[in-house]
């Protein structure tokens, strides 16, 4: 929709004043948040903050490189015991928080490895099989689980004399920015584009160029990444971590976020997050009926308007952009 | 030794259930190269529509054949008002696994809201406690039953697709589409027959699984996943693949969870997904594959 004339404004995030004025003031609103809403606000929008680190990473996968997962909630568990355990030991949260997303980092580039074989539907088995093996190495060995009882995390003691909820939510705020802000890098650098290089035509990438096999892998880890931390950062905010909170369903809500929010985009991943932390908070009196709301959503989106809310999103700009023009 | 048949029997009679999963997976995967994940929850809700019309008092007979066919017509309503709409619109294969996911939550959903996440023992013509020896092996009434089900419908499959003109059509647009449409072949109710046919199974495997577990909203999960490793195991393109892959995951399961470790069992199913897909990803008994970057 821009006419983009050269290397360094396609590196610029904003190109536009008006874009950069209003998104100054809902980055604002956002700052002052905890002033002026509810705490229960506060405590949903923390919650979200936490869950677009992990639907970043997981549209990183999908929608840029185009390589299916269902084992995203295998990396969250991963991650989140990793945390558990090294503060556990005492060792402080940003070092903990960095091994977690490490750690799982790690079981993304084993995970990635078949992704060189196998494609599609394929891959999407295997990596099903993954997260569900994960999930019952957690359940029966408790040893890394914690025991039935779960596992306790001190949480973080708030500084500056904040509420709580408040510091939780400057916290998971500020990470949350600097992982977007970084997904934003990554995606706008060479190794984004040979990402969407690679999920174009991945013959074609490998011709021009792209060292297939590196960059399937490093998608596989960075997403991985964003997820182990996002897992980190879930069992430091709640202070209790349990296997039966990373199941199968969890992986298929960060799957629901990124088909909804919208495939390649992280504004995408964003709404997408604030999607599936909202519906269920909606619906709580019906709480049979989140699945219902997701499966309807996904099919609609997936019918009428395959960029999700980001499309529709970017559809409405371009029409009050160009208003009264169609 | 005994212990080994022991094991080996009791897995042929989940084998078998695996078999009927995966054989429904397989047709749907054959036929339009859909990945089905609403499978599960299809299969969930034809069994507690069976429940349903159990608790009015109706004979079981009668209540069976019509939550089988109620299995298929919620798959066929699908193919009709979801599948082929999303593919005037040119859905591509990706997205078309996610619509068959957006159903399988839909589906959960409802079964949660109207069946009630408690779970429930579900009546069954075929007794679990009543048991019959063979030399020194002991089988339940009911294992034999799914066992001898699962055999059956397996056979009438393989006539109906083998050796009946409508078989024959079914195999034509699995392996062709256009050249199937341009001989005349109604592709579209074939394919939605397809569909049908696969719920089917599906629903017998849960009728006849429902009463070994709790009826629950969830309770078809795993079953389904392990149907997934199976139809994997044997070759997702062929349908003998998943039989032959089903009876082999449920007797390798439970020789792991006898001999190795109970808590393993449940993991095994999933490590050997892994393993074939690194070693010989079209499976025991698939021909696809073929293409190299």
């Amino acid at each position: 929709m821009d006419l983009i004339e050269s290397y360094q404004e396609e590196l610029q995030l904003i190109r536009k004043p008006w874009t950069r004025v209003w998104v100054g003031i809902f980055v604002l609103l956002l700052l002052l948040l905890p002033w002026y809403a509810p705490e229960h606000i506060t405590y949903i929008a923390t919650i979200i903050f936490i869950y677009s680190i992990g639907v970043q990473g997981q549209n990183l996968l999908i929608g840029y490189t185009g390589q299916i997962s269902f084992g995203q909630g295998a990396f969250l568990a991963i991650g989140a015991f990793t945390f558990g355990h090294l503060a556990r030991l005492g060792i402080p949260w940003p070092i903990s928080l960095l091994a977690a997303g490490l750690a799982a980092g790690a079981f993304g580039l084993v995970v990635g490895f078949p992704s060189l074989r196998l494609k599609g539907p394929y891959l999407a088995i295997a990596t099903l099989g993954f997260g569900i093996a994960v999930y019952q190495i957690f359940l029966n060995f408790e040893v890394l689980s914690g025991g039935r009882m779960g596992m306790i995390i001190t949480k973080l003691s708030p500084l500056f004399g904040l509420p709580r909820i408040t510091f939780n939510y400057y916290f998971n705020f500020l990470i949350a920015l600097v992982f977007t802000l970084a997904m934003y890098n990554i995606i706008s650098s060479y190794m984004g584009r040979a990402f969407i290089a690679i999920r174009d035509n991945d013959i074609a990438a490998e011709v021009i160029g792209v060292n297939l096999a590196r960059y399937k892998l490093l998608s596989f880890a960075i997403s991985s990444f964003y997820t182990g931390v996002q897992g980190g950062l879930y069992g430091l905010f709640i202070g209790y971590l349990e296997p039966n909170m990373f199941t199968f369903m969890e992986a298929i809500t960060l799957f629901v976020a990124v088909i909804i929010g919208g495939l390649a985009s992280v504004e995408g991943s964003i709404m997408g997050a604030a999607f599936v932390i909202l519906v269920p908070q909606v619906f709580s009196a019906y709480k049979e009926m989140v699945p219902v709301v997701y499966g309807v959503t996904i099919l609609i989106v997936l019918i009428f308007e395959p960029l999700g809310l980001y499309g529709r999103w970017f559809k409405m700009r371009l029409y009050l952009r160009n208003w009264p023009f169609r | 030794m005994t212990l080994f048949l022991q094991y080996a029997i009791s897995g042929l009679a989940t084998g078998s259930i695996y078999a009927l999963v995966a054989l429904g997976l397989a047709l749907i995967y054959r036929s339009t190269r859909i990945l089905n994940f609403a499978h599960g929850d299809m299969t969930t809700a034809g069994t507690f529509f069976a429940f349903t019309l159990l608790g009015l008092n109706l004979h079981w007979g009668l209540a069976f054949i019509l939550a089988l066919l109620f299995g298929s017509a919620l798959a066929i309503v699908f193919y009709f008002s979801v599948l082929v709409p999303a593919q005037r619109r040119e859905a591509t294969q990706l997205g078309q696994i996610i619509l068959t996911l957006g159903l399988g939550l839909i589906l959960q959903g409802l079964v949660s809201y109207f069946g009630g996440t408690v779970p429930q023992s579900f009546p069954f013509p075929l007794s679990d406690t009543k048991i019959y020896r063979i030399g020194s092996v002991v089988i339940s009434q009911l294992s034999l039953g799914t066992f001898g089900i699962g055999l059956f419908a397996s056979l009438l499959f393989y006539l109906l697709v083998q050796k009946t003109r409508l078989g024959l059509a079914m195999r034509a647009t699995s392996e062709n589409l256009p050249a199937a449409q341009t001989m005349g072949i109604p592709t579209r109710s074939i394919l939605a027959l397809s569909w049908g046919l696969a719920a089917l199974l599906g629903v017998l495997a849960g009728l006849f699984l429902a009463p070994t577990l709790l009826l629950d909203p969830f309770f078809m999960l795993e079953p389904f996943l392990k149907g997934f490793a199976a139809a994997i195991l044997g070759g997702l393109n062929s349908l003998p693949g998943a039989i032959v892959g089903g009876l082999i995951l449920g007797v390798a399961e439970s020789l792991a969870g006898g001999f190795v470790s109970i808590a393993f069992k449940n993991t095994f199913a999933f490590l050997i997904i892994i393993l074939v897909l690194l070693v010989r990803p079209e499976g025991l008994l698939g021909t696809e594959f073929k293409e190299r970057v």
